[in-house]
């Protein structure tokens, strides 16, 4: 197979992704790192990644299909409470992730 | 080491062991994140394939674009064959929230060279921001460190999905608990970010704020909006409360 081949469409799509994204990625970095920020805007910055982590997290947990529907009896959620206690108990970010897979993998093979 | 005494003759000692130890100190927090991107860019591969993208096609988007959601959703609108710039402008609303995260790290990365922020920018992800995060508020982490946590991470995306483009279905769905990897990986991130109070309060309104929009709002701006509610709402009652 040829593997150099390429749709003309699918490399501008491509293209125009890879830009949209970067430019949110770095415009806040070169401008932001090299000023003194208020404190309020530090302070509030120091919140986001609680929140965007918590805001990133808690749908997957609750809800589910599309378009998303509450689903309170999913494995996704039941899991989620020992994997959150081991969490917490060691704070480990690679054991953690072992441990929530397996979990999920028991669960659904239970279900 | 003994093989190590030549080499010391032209870089010094003191440099040798910094960016050898910031090598492994940052594999060392990017295994997780790669354990999470490893069946999702097998998955995303797989997916792109089925939806008639090359190998090359693959690769370039894992490379240029690195952001797992968006670039499902893409491969799913190419393969209903969606415009061009409605692909664009999706993708620019789902990777919004990179704005915030770039923001929030960029308090800790003043006295940078603008080449090395700018190749940092390229590797932030929902993952590798929250690693990266917690390191430098615990003030033990230099952006050297944080650029081989992200590009570790981007290595094994690039590379599990263009293995997955290739091969096909290559893993059964679910094995392993692997849908579960990002979920358990954000669990724990979360909780390194609850330092105090007002963060579990913050989390806790971005949290049941960001479902609730999850349920009407269509598409993936809810996250973005939740999580700056939490934080403007969480910093004016600590604002009203120290009045």
């Amino acid at each position: 197979m040829d593997v150099t081949i390429i749709h003309q469409k699918v490399v501008w799509v491509i293209l125009g992704m890879g830009i949209v994204t970067y430019v949110p990625r770095w415009f806040p970095l070169v401008l932001l790192s090299r000023r003194n920020l208020p404190q309020w805007l530090v302070e509030w910055l120091d919140l986001i990644p609680a929140a965007i982590l918590s805001a990133l997290l808690l749908p997957e947990l609750v809800t589910n299909g599309m378009p998303r529907h509450m689903s309170l009896w999913q494995p996704e959620l039941w899991v989620a409470i020992p994997t959150f206690i081991f969490a917490l108990k060691t704070k480990s970010l690679g054991g953690t992730v072992v441990i929530g897979m397996a979990l999920f993998w028991l669960a659904q093979s239970i279900i | 080491m003994v093989f190590d005494r030549k080499m010391s003759d032209f870089v010094s000692p003191a440099r040798k062991h910094d960016l050898k130890t910031s090598i492994l100190q940052g594999l060392s927090a990017a295994w997780p994140i790669c354990l999470g991107y490893i069946p999702i860019g097998l998955a995303f591969g797989v997916l792109a394939q089925k939806a008639g993208l090359f190998p090359m096609e693959i690769m370039l988007m894992s490379i240029l674009v690195f952001a797992g959601s968006s670039q499902f959703i893409a491969v799913s609108m190419l393969s209903t064959g969606a415009g061009a710039v409605s692909i664009i402008i999706t993708t620019f609303a789902v990777n919004l929230r990179h704005l915030l995260m770039s923001s929030s790290l960029a308090v800790f990365l003043g006295n940078t060279s603008r080449k090395k922020l700018s190749l940092f920018a390229y590797g932030v992800t929902d993952e590798s921001f929250a690693v990266n995060h917690t390191r430098f508020s615990r003030n033990n982490w230099s952006l050297d460190q944080a650029l081989v946590v992200n590009h570790t991470a981007n290595i094994a995306w690039v590379v599990s999905s263009v293995i997955g483009g290739y091969s096909g279905q290559f893993i059964h769905e679910g094995a392993f608990g692997i849908d579960y990897a990002l979920t358990a990986m954000f669990i724990c991130l979360l909780i390194f970010q609850l330092k105090g109070r007002f963060y579990v309060i913050t989390a806790g309104i971005a949290g049941v704020m960001s479902v609730v929009l999850s349920l009407i709002i269509p598409g993936s701006s809810y996250i973005v909006l939740a999580s700056i509610f939490g934080a403007t709402t969480v910093l004016g009652i600590k604002k009203w409360m120290l009045r």
